[in-house]
């Protein structure tokens, strides 16, 4: 394996070094904005092009596994890398690169006057190498640094600029992530007392041998530890509470990526360390408790973006519903699933970000005739809602229909039920994205409860009339600037182009299925990851 | 395996506190309910690496199972790492909530208090239709109304 040939895949552990070295530069340029801008988004062009490379290797299937620094597995660290992982790893980085271009669009349009955002680039480049980490870890304690790694730069850029309202929010995130992590590493610690080793593909191996009610055990810890990070009730109450007062590009990253990264986690957990679904059941109930719980949360909300928060977890319901279901069907509809929720709920985030500085809130009750205003704001906010409603012919709706086919595929009341509460909860969804519609974009301004002048202004053309008395008291942070100002260039293009990726996920739908059926072919024979790890499909003996 | 009881005990009691201070709303106690914590799983993974050996050094004479497992070791020591630093950002972060407003509890989220608040009666979608605001109101030719006139305020009324 050490003297194995250069392909893409030796180059893997690069797409986590990359950005780290980036971070590092990118802190070093902290007082030369532009060019720290500049390095940061090359950087990240890079890393993506590698995966993209990566995910050519793989895409016909197989699985590789590259062995740092040249200790044999299982003692040393390995990193893996099967369809899944470079799928995952690829959508992460083009999101992840969509926001930072949001970012520095937002920033240069902004100027300096936004406090320290010099730490920005830095935290962001580490974020996007602890997210790379933990999906191409390949022993449970990397994955732990992993998740380490991004949850820190989470830290920072939740708290950025140590407002009163971040840092309240800060705290709550910040002590449920660590409370969520020292859970893991007792787990791993347990796992290592029962097992001897944290090498996936060798733990995959061996869990078999250990008694039934140890590996329950284990089992349970992990599912908890990684619901917590992915947000499944009733572990998800963190997340609409910490999620809604960040910086419109930092919440929209996190929504796409963090939860997604506890998801991926938890696949992992399901097909290689634990397959047989022994958890079933209770994962089922979960999944149908997180969704209703989450969607009628996002009703009761009147901020876009709360509501967006709540639907997050609500929608995080759907795919664990596809792990629980865990037959090829329902497996590969969810990793279909997992690339159009990042990319929807990703771009959603944004469009709520525009909305905030085109009508000074995202309060709904507060807002009003965006749609005359902004036409392409609001064709950018249709799109990816009716997608995340689940609107044929959009990718939210193929996604849903690979989910119930596949709990159909399984039969039994519990399924039928999760298929009647997926397919109320989509509804649910529509509804709240249509309350969104008709409010902030449908109705006049003047029909909203004390609207921000922006909008009056906006609405009456000049801004003359009898507008003029409100007008001149600029209610809003934004209100002094004009009209390109507040819907900057480069925010409304990044924007567009998620919006995009989310349609060219419907648009390529076929090939992707295909892909991610193929993939879910792949994890659930667990003998192909253990074979590239370890070499034998029998796994290390001692 | 054998363990040590003594560190299992210990270990116990620091799961115990630490759980104890997490649940509190003073930062600086939660802080220090999370570094008993990380403490206590530092032990845990003490204990996971089996009883005490030799050095783990390599030496022709002796059997496998005379080392020392280093590998918690190592574990411990990134974990130890990791805890230093989320330690050093709350710190900054309680000093910072303690700039800023002059205490260190966790207070309740305004969002949340509002949204339980709210009356389930919402202006624009549970206030009556009016009855008399039809936009059509003046430009509509009665004749080519259908003889629905004598029952009309029927359901609308």
């Amino acid at each position: 394996m050490i003297d194995a040939p250069l392909t893409a895949v030796s180059f893997a552990p690069l797409a986590v070094a990359l950005p780290i070295f980036g971070a590092a530069l990118a802190f070093i340029l902290r007082r030369k904005r532009r060019t720290q801008a500049t390095v940061t988004i090359s950087i990240l062009i890079i890393t993506l092009c590698l995966e993209a490379w990566m995910l050519a290797m793989v895409w016909g299937g197989g699985t590789y596994s590259v062995t740092l620094g040249g200790w044999a597995p299982p003692f040393g660290i390995s990193m893996v890398v099967d369809g899944f992982s470079a799928f995952m790893l690829v959508v992460s980085s083009i999101v992840s690169l969509a926001v930072l271009l949001y970012a520095t669009s937002q920033g240069m349009a902004d100027g300096d006057e936004d406090g320290p955002v010099s730490v920005f680039h830095p935290a962001y480049l580490i974020l996007v190498a602890g997210v790379s980490n933990a999906f191409l870890a390949g022993d449970l304690f990397n994955l732990y640094v992993g998740f380490e790694i991004l949850l820190t730069a989470s830290y920072v850029l939740l708290t950025l600029g140590g407002t009163t309202a971040r840092i309240r929010a800060g705290t709550t995130y910040v002590v449920v992530s660590v409370a969520s992590s020292l859970l893991f590493l007792i787990a791993i610690g347990m796992i290592y007392a029962a097992v001897g080793t944290v090498n996936m593909a060798d733990l995959a191996a061996k869990l078999p041998d250990i008694s039934p009610g140890t590996q329950t055990v284990l089992h349970v810890m992990l599912l908890v530890a990684f619901g917590i990070k992915a947000a499944v009730f009733p572990l998800s109450f963190w997340l609409p509470d910490s999620y809604p007062t960040a910086p419109a590009p930092v919440t929209a990253v996190f929504a796409g990526l963090l939860t997604k990264v506890g998801v991926y986690a938890i696949i992992r957990t399901e097909t290689l360390l634990f397959p047989g679904n022994q958890l079933s059941a209770p994962l089922m109930v979960l999944a149908g408790l997180t969704m209703l719980v989450g969607i009628l949360g996002a009703v009761a909300q009147t901020d876009i973006k709360r509501m967006l928060s709540f639907t997050l977890t609500s929608h995080i319901g759907f795919l664990i519903f596809g792990v629980a279901v865990g037959n090829q069907l329902g497996l590969g509809a969810t990793i279909y699933y997992v690339a159009h929720h990042i990319v929807v709920q990703t771009s959603l985030f944004l469009v709520a970000g525009l909305i905030e500085r085109r009508a000074g809130t995202s309060n709904i009750d507060r807002l009003g005739s965006l749609a005359k205003l902004s036409p392409l704001l609001s064709l950018l906010f249709f799109i990816p809602a009716m997608n995340l409603g689940g609107i044929p012919p959009f990718s939210g709706f193929l996604g849903k229909l690979g989910l119930v086919q596949g709990g159909a595929e399984m039969g039994g009341p519990l399924a039928w039920t999760l298929v009647a509460v997926s397919l109320l909860t989509s509804l649910l969804t529509l509804l709240t994205v249509a309350r969104v519609w008709n409010r902030a974009f449908w109705r006049k301004a003047e029909d909203a409860v004390d609207p921000d002048p922006l909008l009056l202004v906006g609405a009456n053309g000049t801004g003359g009339g009898t507008y003029d008395i409100v007008a001149d008291e600029p209610a809003s942070r934004y209100s002094d600037r004009g009209n390109t100002a507040l819907l900057p260039k480069g925010m409304l293009a990044m924007t567009a182009a998620l919006v995009l990726v989310g349609v060219a996920l419907t648009v390529f739908a076929g090939p992707l299925f295909e892909f991610s059926d193929q993939v879910a072919g792949e994890l659930m024979d667990q003998s192909n990851y253990i074979e590239a790890v370890l070499g034998t499909s029998e796994g290390h003996t001692r | 395996m054998s363990t040590n009881i003594t560190l299992l005990i210990v270990m116990g009691v620091l799961f115990a506190v630490g759980f104890y201070l997490l649940l509190e709303r003073s930062l600086t106690r939660v802080l220090l309910g999370i570094v008993v914590l990380g403490n206590g799983v530092n032990l845990l993974l003490l204990s996971a690496g089996g009883r005490r050996g030799q050095a783990p050094l390599y030496e022709e004479s002796l059997a496998a199972e005379d080392y020392t497992d280093p590998l918690p070791q190592a574990l411990i020591l990134t974990a130890i790492v990791i805890t230093f630093a989320v330690t050093a950002f709350m710190l900054a972060m309680i000093y910072r909530s303690w700039v800023i407003s002059r205490a260190d509890v966790v207070t309740d989220d305004l969002e949340d208090l509002r949204v339980s608040q709210q009356s389930t009666f919402d202006f624009e979608e549970d206030s009556p239709v009016p009855e008399d605001t039809t936009e059509f109101d003046g430009d509509v030719d009665l004749d080519l109304v259908p003889v629905k006139k004598p029952k009309g305020k029927g359901p609308r009324a």
